[in-house]
């Protein structure tokens, strides 16, 4: 299968300037020329500054950012949406920058799948033909791609809805079409853009383990963006975090949390519930001697997690444990709720 | 200070000129060129008289349940059926049936022809703003021109006939046609465009898929519009020899016969009501899908 050996995605160098003449001012950008000087001396409007992220295969990477932080104009640039005025997009090894028409047409149909915050289906069409539009432009037989379209809109929730226009649905369910039509795609790239900011907090929590669920049977490469950290840290293996075209930090949850790069990111972190974020690991007192009488905590085990197990066990601390049940260290609950409110 | 009170214009003889060579070359191109343009229209011809001939022939029994069953298709509305049997009826009993079938043949083919042509025009239209640059002053032109202009070359090319006639209502009944469907792909939605590019769509699936579905109602409304001013065009077209409810109503401006004007005239709006209903009704059956909206 071609997504076992699918190759991930490399961005390098990404820049993205607006204006009719775009190309003549990479070198001042590069060089140092900041977002308003651009638009002050040129009317030129920078949308990216080298941008450079690896996003393995198989996992999920987090784009974060407000509005206005680029963050949409970078996940265009993935399937080419929006061309670059610089840089290089390498997916599964090959430069999308550099692909003619046709081979972009046939990358898109391919490679990737795209889900978009407002939905952007047809509504002329029931939620069973939007489903097969990406098939159908592959040009696959009707009756193949019903099939593949029916299990998608069943895996996601739908069944029994598929001869309803997107119209009659609400919005967290037209967001479900717009995820399995994606999917029926099974392309090894999906590109979240926004997928989740239009829905309201509950539906979002319920479509967040929706794609959590499924990833873990899929394991597609999922490019997603959100201007939500909480959504951030919830479905990002890693995250970046884009402010005015900038990328200012990357890394998993636990990094971003624990170790903000700036103060504009600390900021971000301070209204976050760290109880679901921080890993005991993070925590504990390092201690590899046994230990007996205490109750096990798996290393990679919430903050959050880890009080429940104490309060249940009656127990003031606990023994992390490897996956293999080797002692790593001991975890107090002043430790635990020092992490909680964020003392350190 | 003459000129400023008398417009200094070009003197008379010149003027005289001017208009004698345009006047003679395009006599001069007549001549070559006619029989070589009425050809090239003569398949036009045969489909008119084809359709005027089925309309005619056809037992107006059978007509009426053809028109019905066709407004019943479209509607799927009792009401509308009703009135239009109704208007048949009437006007069948007042003597009017021939005249109104084919008015009603000119019509349906005056509208063929403006769909045939207008949407490809619309499409072009619509791909690129250039095009849109060139074809919209004609369209003004088109629009405003008096047609009786436009009818002296028409004729002098083609003679007096069905054919000027035909050409003569779809250019005065083309520019909605255009207009609209240039107008309804501009309006699709972006991001539905956007996400057909995401897919990998090329032109021609955007097209068939996205665009053209989605500026169905548009297009539709511009359906409609052609058929109203093509109905509207009858009475002047009729001045060129098309027959039909026009020809009455000539009749009856140069002699002032009061009644047969009347009659006649309401005859076309009772045709007129009866296509804008029906049109405008599938039109809104076709948006189905956007009524029922999500509470």
């Amino acid at each position: 299968m071609a997504d076992q050996v699918f190759g991930g995605i490399k961005i390098r160098h990404l820049y993205k300037i607006f204006g009719p003449n775009a190309g003549a001012h990479v070198e001042a950008v590069k060089n140092g020329l900041t977002k308003a000087e651009l638009n002050a001396k040129y009317g030129h409007v920078l949308g990216l500054r080298d941008i450079n992220i690896e996003m393995p295969s198989g996992s999920i990477q987090v784009i974060m950012g407000l509005s206005g932080s680029g963050k949409s104009t970078l996940i265009r640039h993935i399937n080419r949406l929006i061309d670059p005025t610089a840089g290089e997009v390498l997916v599964d090894g090959v430069d999308v920058v550099k692909m003619n028409e046709a081979d972009l047409r046939e990358f898109r149909r391919h490679q990737t799948a795209m889900v978009f915050q407002k939905f952007a289906l047809l509504p002329h069409r029931t939620v069973l033909d939007n489903t097969i539009f990406g098939l159908e432009i592959q040009g696959i037989a009707r009756d193949k791609s019903l099939d593949i379209a029916m299990r998608w809109l069943e895996r996601v929730g739908l069944k029994g809805f598929e001869e309803k226009y997107p119209n009659q649905l609400s919005g967290g369910m037209q967001q479900r079409v717009g995820l399995a039509r994606a999917l029926a795609n099974d392309a090894p790239v999906l590109l979240m853009d926004e997928a989740y900011s239009a829905l309201d907090p509950l539906i979002r929590m319920d479509m967040q383990t929706v794609l959590l669920d499924l990833q873990k049977e899929i394991r597609k490469t999922i490019v997603f963006i959100t201007h939500d950290l909480d959504e951030a840290l919830r479905l990002g293996d890693q995250i970046a975090i884009l402010r005015d075209g900038e990328v200012i930090q990357q890394g998993t949850s636990q990094d971003i949390v624990l170790r903000p790069a700036d103060d504009y990111v600390a900021n971000f972190v301070k209204e976050v519930n760290r109880g679901r974020v921080v890993h005991v690991e993070a925590v504990m007192t390092p201690a590899t001697s046994p230990v007996s009488g205490k109750p096990a905590i798996p290393i990679g085990t919430t903050v959050e997690d880890t009080l429940r197990i104490l309060s249940r066990e009656v127990a003031d601390e606990g023994v992390v444990v490897s996956p293999t049940g080797a002692p790593l260290g001991i975890v107090s609950l002043r430790q635990l709720s020092g992490a909680m409110v964020n003392a350190h | 200070m003459d000129w400023f009170y008398k417009f200094p214009h070009m003197d008379d003889n010149s003027l005289r000129d001017l208009k004698k060579v345009i006047d003679d070359g395009f006599r001069g191109f007549t001549r070559s060129y006619g029989d070589i343009i009425e050809g090239f229209f003569t398949p036009l011809q045969h489909f008119l008289i084809a359709a005027e001939r089925f309309m005619l022939k056809t037992p107006w029994p059978i007509i009426t349940l053809l028109i019905l069953a066709i407004a019943y298709a479209a509607t799927r509305s009792l009401k509308i059926v009703a009135g239009c049997l109704a208007t048949l009826m009437l006007i069948g009993y007042f003597d009017m049936w021939d005249d109104t079938m084919r008015t009603i043949s000119m019509i349906f083919v005056c509208t063929v022809l403006s769909i045939a042509i207008g949407i490809p025009i619309g499409i072009l239209m619509a791909r690129s703003d250039r095009m849109q640059r060139v074809i919209n002053p004609v369209l003004d032109v088109m629009q405003t021109m008096p047609s009786f202009v436009y009818l002296i070359p028409v004729v002098m090319l083609l003679g007096i006939g069905k054919v000027p006639g035909l050409i003569a209502v779809v250019i005065y009944a083309i520019p909605p046609m255009i207009r609209l469907t240039d107008l309804g792909i501009r309006l699709v939605d972006k991001d539905v465009l956007e996400a057909a590019d995401a897919f990998g769509a090329d032109n021609r699936q955007k097209l068939f898929k996205v665009q053209l579905p989605l500026a169905l109602p548009t297009i539709m409304a511009g359906i409609n519009q052609t058929i109203m001013m093509a109905l509207a065009m009858v009475v002047i077209a009729s001045m060129i020899g098309v027959q039909g409810l026009g020809q009455p109503v000539l009749k009856a401006i140069a002699n002032q016969y009061f009644t047969l004007g009347i009659f006649n005239g309401l005859a076309i709006v009772g045709i007129a009501i009866m296509f804008d209903r029906v049109s405008q009704a599938y039109g809104q059956r076709l948006q189905k899908h956007r009524e029922i909206v999500h509470g």
